[in-house]
This record gives structure tokens, C-alpha cells and sequence, in this order.
């Protein structure tokens, strides 16, 4: 039997709220099924699951605060399906299956009793399913007016319906799924962490952005605007690629070390409106065309802003991009999100004096990268050999 | 379209595409990045909507000539009404 636990979200994560179940029991799961919704500092989370099977059981109720790492439902894996469905006839059970059996079909255990201790006052927000909160939203209901249908529980869809008929409310003008105060204890534990264990190293360098500008301005000029792509897409990619050629900037560092991450997945810096940050992952950075990373970072800015993040998205990015260039610095340099071992930071293009090789002087578009790097894992030398590749990479846009 | 309506549009788009960004307290001259908190993905959803409800060409060397409320409407009005 398979354990469906509470994943941790992010490095500063400690417990997560069980909102609102997607699945139940006897329900068949696929890899990568969303299986429930879970609140945490960084709004609703979906959690995906990482096996195929059939949902057992609950072991958790909805409106529950668990520990990260602690089983939430039980799934009957395809293997035991088929295993079981082969034993199934045999006939004269003995009586300790008899016991699992009365045990696995019995009601889901109540785990709010061992877990008193680290269950947190969860009344102090609206809890509600990223449903409800979309629904709320196209509909101008405040969240905090409605009644869940289930005592102490988040508020669903159906309540937020039943909410809606019952009459108007003043629309919120407040971001729906987040809480501003939390995220910023989130983000609040995880830079300390980082700069009380992180070693940080600091490198920057001038990129040339004349080819990257010509080639996008040249590229966007025949499509629809919904087709065009952004600087950003063309920076991400770059990044992707390096991190192919520069894998130790690529992974988390663990209490055995460094440990390099199985994919390319970059975390884009993203701004909440109002304030805040999250960095989820763009998965497979480095085998995405422009276009389809474009699509990908357009969905995930949108998803960031709704609060309807995946599980593997907050748990996966293996290193971070920031590019503060468009709110106009000039450069930035950033804090790593442990456990991750870098950031890379990108300033604003801008106009400057450009002296080339021949002695000749040009008024060009650049921009000022910086990396950030964790010590503990690589040196200057290798951090330069990186972002010097990504600038290298920048002059050949075509070829991203 | 008249000039409201197309200002009416304009703030509906910004609304749609920066929720909360209260448009209509914006400085008219002032550019929408700063004055609204958008950024690039934000002001490029803003271009789509405008492309898709008001069905004119904005050509991305046009950009600049959205950056405030002012030059976005002028700009606006001039094309749908040719």
C-alpha cells in the first residue's frame, strides 16, 4: 500500500492544512492526479501524486493540520490491484486479514488527537478550495461571509454557490488564497535560513542584449500579440541551457551534501501584487521550445496570482531566476532559496556605451547578470565559467 | 467609440489583467508600469485583451505609445475609429 503524505512545500515548511480531498476513496489515480488541496503560507497548493492505483483510504479529514511527511490516504497501488484481484477468489480468509480488512474498511481514523500540539489556528484566514475562491472571484462574493458546509471546514465551490444565492456581498478587493502575513513569515524564515547557513558568493558581468533584442523584436513582429514571446523566455532558457553544461549550479544542498537535481526545472521569480514572492518550477526548462516555455511561465504567472500552485511546482525548482530588470534597477543579487545552491539575477536592458574589440565605440542594449552561489558546493571560478555561458548563449539567440 | 468608451475599456482590460490595480486612481500621464505596479507578462496580456475585444493591430513598436492612460486612449481611439 502506497502512502499519500503531506509534501513539503518548500524548505520552510513545517505543516500544511488538509482543504478540500479531490479524490475518495475507491477513486482510481493516475501519476501526476491531483489528489487534494492543501493551505499552507504560500496560499492553496495542489497536491499531486506520484503513483498509480486506487484511493484506499483516508487518514486524514479535511480541515486537519498535519506535519509534513505524515501519511494522508493510503492507495492500493496497480501492482497490489492486480495481485489482489488474483488472491481475491481464494476462499478461507485467515483472521488477520480479516483484521486489516475490518481496519481498512473501517472509518478513517480521527488524527487530530496525536496532533494537537503542532495544530495552529486556522480561523484566523478563509479557508477554501481554489474552486470557491474562483468562483468568489468571478462572482464578487467575500469568501469571509460564507458559512462551509462542514463545521470548522474550508469553504467549497457548492458552499460558495449556496453563498452566492443567498445574496450579494461587497466585493474584496483583497487577493483571494493568500495571506500576505504568512507568505511574509514564509519567505522571512527562508532568506534567514539562507543567510545564516548559505555561504553566498557574488559574481556579475554586462551582457550584450543586441542580437537577443534584434532577434525577438524580429520574431514578434509577424505574430498576434497572444503569440509573442517576452526578454524573460529567451534569459530562462539561456539559464536552462548553462545549467546543462554547469550541473552543480543545478540541485540542493542536503544534510549529506550537494545533491544535483534529476531535471532542469528553473523557479522564475514571481511577484504577487500587494507583496510577496513564490518561485515555482517550469519543468524540463531545457527541452521546452521558446513558445512552449512561454506558454508555461503565462500559466504559471497567472496560477501564482489565482493561488492555484501543483505540489511538484514549490517542490522542484533546482535553482532560481529573478529578473527585478523590469521594475528598473539595474542589477540584483539574490538571496538563495535554500536548499537550492543559486540564483541567478537579472537587471533592466538598457542603453549603454559599448567598447568593441577593435578599439570601436557603440551605443548598445545590455544588461547586468548576476549569479549568487553557495560556496559550500562550488568556488568563483566555476560560478564565472557559468554566467559567462549564459551571456554566451544570450548572442545566439536562434539557437535557444 | 468614443473617448469614455474607450477609456472604459482600458480600465476594464487593466483590471482583468492586474486585478486589484485600481486604474482609475492612476495618474493619466504617468506610465502604467510604475503607476499601476505591471510588469512585462501583465502589460502583454493588456495588449492581447485590447488586440482581441477592440480587433486592432498593436505592433510591439507601438508599445510605447501605451505606456500611460493618456497615450494608451489617444492611441486607441485613433485606431478604431481610422
Amino acid at each position: 500500500m502506497y502512502e499519500f503524505r503531506m509534501p513539503s512545500l518548500g524548505a520552510d515548511m513545517e505543516a500544511g492544512t488538509l482543504a478540500e480531498w479531490l479524490k475518495k476513496p475507491g477513486d482510481a489515480v493516475a501519476r501526476g492526479d491531483i489528489v487534494a488541496v492543501v493551505e499552507t503560507e504560500k496560499g492553496a497548493i495542489e497536491i499531486e501524486i506520484f503513483a498509480a492505483g486506487v484511493l484506499n483510504q483516508w487518514l486524514v479529514q479535511e480541515g486537519a493540520t498535519v506535519p509534513v511527511g505524515m501519511p494522508l490516504a493510503l492507495i492500493a497501488t496497480d501492482k497490489e490491484e492486480a495481485a489482489t484481484s488474483i488472491t481475491a477468489p481464494a476462499p478461507a480468509p485467515e483472521p488477520a486479514v480479516a483484521a486489516v480488512a475490518a481496519v481498512q474498511t473501517g472509518p478513517p481514523p480521527v488524527a487530530q488527537a496525536p496532533l494537537t500540539p503542532i495544530a495552529r489556528s486556522a480561523q484566523a484566514r478563509v479557508k477554501a478550495s481554489p474552486a470557491a475562491r474562483a468562483y468568489a472571484r468571478e462572482h464578487g462574493i467575500d469568501l469571509a461571509a460564507i458559512t462551509p458546509g462542514k463545521p470548522g471546514g474550508a469553504i467549497l465551490r457548492a458552499d460558495a454557490v449556496r453563498g452566492a444565492a443567498a445574496g450579494p456581498a461587497p466585493a474584496r478587493k483583497t487577493k483571494p488564497g493568500l495571506d500576505f502575513d504568512k507568505m511574509r513569515h514564509a519567505i522571512a524564515a527562508a532568506m534567514a535560513r539562507s543567510k545564516r547557513e548559505i555561504p553566498h558568493y557574488y559574481l556579475s558581468t554586462q551582457i550584450n542584449l543586441r542580437c537577443a533584442t534584434e532577434w525577438l523584436a524580429g520574431t514578434n513582429r509577424s505574430r498576434k500579440p497572444e503569440k509573442r514571446l517576452l526578454m524573460n523566455v529567451l534569459l530562462l532558457k539561456a539559464v536552462a541551457q548553462a545549467v546543462k553544461a554547469y550541473p552543480r549550479f543545478n540541485g540542493f544542498y542536503l544534510k549529506d551534501g550537494f545533491m544535483q537535481a534529476q531535471g532542469v526545472h528553473i523557479g522564475p521569480a514571481i511577484a504577487i501584487r500587494g507583496g510577496g514572492l513564490i518561485a515555482p518550477a517550469i519543468h524540463d526548462c531545457d527541452q521546452k521550445s521558446l513558445d512552449e516555455i512561454m506558454i508555461a511561465l503565462r500559466d504559471l504567472v497567472a496560477r501564482v496570482r489565482a493561488g492555484s500552485l501543483r505540489s511538484s511546482e514549490m517542490s522542484d525548482p533546482a535553482i532560481t531566476v529573478t529578473a527585478l530588470g523590469e521594475r528598473g534597477v539595474d542589477g540584483v543579487f539574490g538571496v538563495i532559496f535554500p536548499p537550492q545552491v543559486a540564483i541567478v539575477g537579472f537587471g533592466a536592458p538598457h542603453l549603454a556605451p559599448v567598447a568593441h574589440a577593435d578599439g570601436g565605440l557603440a551605443v548598445e542594449p545590455v544588461m547586468l547578470a548576476s549569479l549568487a552561489a553557495d560556496h559550500r558546493v562550488t568556488d568563483g571560478h566555476l560560478g564565472a565559467r557559468f554566467l559567462s555561458e549564459i551571456a554566451a548563449l544570450l548572442q545566439e539567440p536562434e539557437k535557444l | 467609440m468614443t473617448r469614455d468608451e474607450i477609456l472604459a475599456r482600458v480600465f476594464a482590460e487593466l483590471e482583468s489583467v492586474a486585478p486589484g490595480c485600481a486604474p482609475g486612481n492612476a495618474d493619466p500621464g504617468v506610465d502604467l508600469h510604475d503607476e499601476l505596479d505591471i510588469d512585462s507578462m501583465d502589460f502583454l496580456n493588456f495588449v492581447i485583451a485590447l488586440h482581441t475585444s477592440l480587433n486592432v493591430e498593436i505592433p510591439e513598436s507601438d508599445y510605447p505609445k501605451l505606456a500611460t492612460l493618456d497615450g494608451a486612449v489617444a492611441y486607441l481611439l485613433q485606431k478604431v475609429n481610422g
